[in-house]
């Protein structure tokens, strides 16, 4: 019988979750509207959200496209094919791996460290004294957040492709001595803008959505302990990369499906 | 006061370098270009054009001077025309220049190769070239070779 409440208990908590973000994504979206005004704190937040992510983004960009060089070269030499190098790299960063690992890496860096800033807000009454001089903390400190993340992931993803491909032709022309214009032609003949290069952003722009949205919920609803930060903090780590992923197959499918 | 004009200025390169990112992935990744090069386009008649795709590279001995613009059937005759968009700086091509359609590498895409004649007479927008040689397919090959070992 326990075991029964207790699984009925985890049901009705998962769907008072599932209500409770809807209902946080809807005063944060006003939030993020109301911010537009305030363009200061928005700029503010690009620096903590985004600027300081660009350095772990264009390192892995770098390392992740030399890679795909590297095993790309490995297989498409034995059928003498290494002049697609170029197509197989550009596609496979610019539609998945440049929107999906930006999104990891973002949440990774920027998510956590904005659920623990709000979690910290909230724990110390920061929230509360801003409630008590009647600022409205999900404009203050919500919309700017909201808006910050959402334009900063498209542009991480943008650099984490371009310099994968950079990385690309580094490995592929450096070291095993492909043309240069082998190299760019067969990407160039391959990559459509609408088909791959915009839904590589669009993706972007919905991961960028969905992991703020988890960050700044968790932070905002963490429960007021040093412990309740921590697990918040794990917890948009972990639901950010899963529904980061998850997603990516829906999207894929949506997109590249004939 | 100036620690905010810091920030704001690493927030304008972080937006620099996106915007320099997409413009590398919109021009240079996808050859989209910016705005439509001066070209001229020329038709040619092939039995059989293979897997030639839209947008393949027309080559001159590997150097690439134009696009295949696009492939129609003519409604007539059934037999596939390509048209080419050629670059019009290489605009001095002999009216007697052959096309064929080859294949870069054994599973290379495939393009249109061009071998300049030696006419004094230049091809103009919308003529046809002349001396064409259809794709090679790599079937119909087998199928001789296999057929000539019969014979013999």
């Amino acid at each position: 019988m326990d075991l029964v409440a207790k699984l009925g208990r985890q049901g009705i908590n998962f769907t008072i979750h599932l209500g409770s973000s809807l209902l946080f994504l809807g005063s944060a979206l006003k939030g993020a509207a109301a911010s537009f005004s305030r363009s200061r704190l928005i700029i503010e937040q690009l620096y903590a959200v985004g600027v300081l992510t660009m350095l772990i983004t264009v390192v892995s960009g770098l390392f992740v496209g030399m890679v795909l060089g590297l095993q790309g070269y490995y297989q498409l030499v034995n059928f003498s094919a290494e002049s697609n190098l170029g197509l197989i790299v550009a596609l496979s960063l610019v539609r998945e791996l440049g929107p999906v690992l930006s999104a990891l890496l973002f949440a990774g860096r920027a998510g956590s460290a904005l659920t623990a800033e709000i979690g910290l807000m909230k724990a110390t009454e920061q929230l509360a004294a801003m409630e008590m001089m009647a600022i409205d903390p999900i404009k203050r400190i919500i919309g700017p957040r909201f808006v910050a993340g959402i334009i900063s992931l498209p542009i991480l993803a943008a650099l984490f492709s371009a310099i994968g491909i950079l990385g690309g032709y580094l490995v592929g022309h450096g070291q095993f001595g492909i043309d240069s214009g082998v190299y760019w032609h067969s990407m160039q003949s391959g990559v459509d803008l609408v088909k791959d290069v915009l839904n590589g952003v669009i993706k972007s722009i919905v991961f960028g959505f969905i992991v703020v949205w988890i960050a700044l919920y968790e932070g905002y609803n963490s429960p007021p302990t040093s412990e309740g930060i921590s697990r918040a903090t794990t917890r948009t780590v972990v639901w950010s990369s899963l529904t980061v992923l998850s997603s990516d197959y829906l999207l894929t499918a949506l997109m590249f499906g004939e | 006061m100036g620690s905010n004009k810091a920030i704001e200025i690493w927030v304008g390169i972080f937006m620099l370098a996106g915007i320099a990112a997409l413009a590398m992935l919109a021009v240079q990744v996808t050859d989209a270009g910016i705005g439509t090069r001066d070209t001229y386009r020329i038709e040619a008649r092939f039995e059989n054009v293979g897997g030639l795709a839209q947008n393949a590279p027309i080559m001159i001995g590997g150097v690439r001077v134009g696009r295949v613009a696009g492939i129609r059937i003519d409604p007539e005759e059934y037999i596939p025309v390509v048209s080419m968009d050629i670059d019009s700086q290489y605009d001095e091509l002999p009216d007697d220049t052959g096309a064929s359609i080859l294949t870069s590498g054994l599973l290379g895409a495939q393009f249109v190769g061009l071998s300049p004649g030696s006419s004094d007479f230049y091809l103009e927008e919308g003529d046809e070239m002349e001396f064409t040689q259809s794709a090679v397919q790599l079937e119909t090959l087998i199928g001789q070779f296999l057929y000539g070992q019969d014979n013999e």
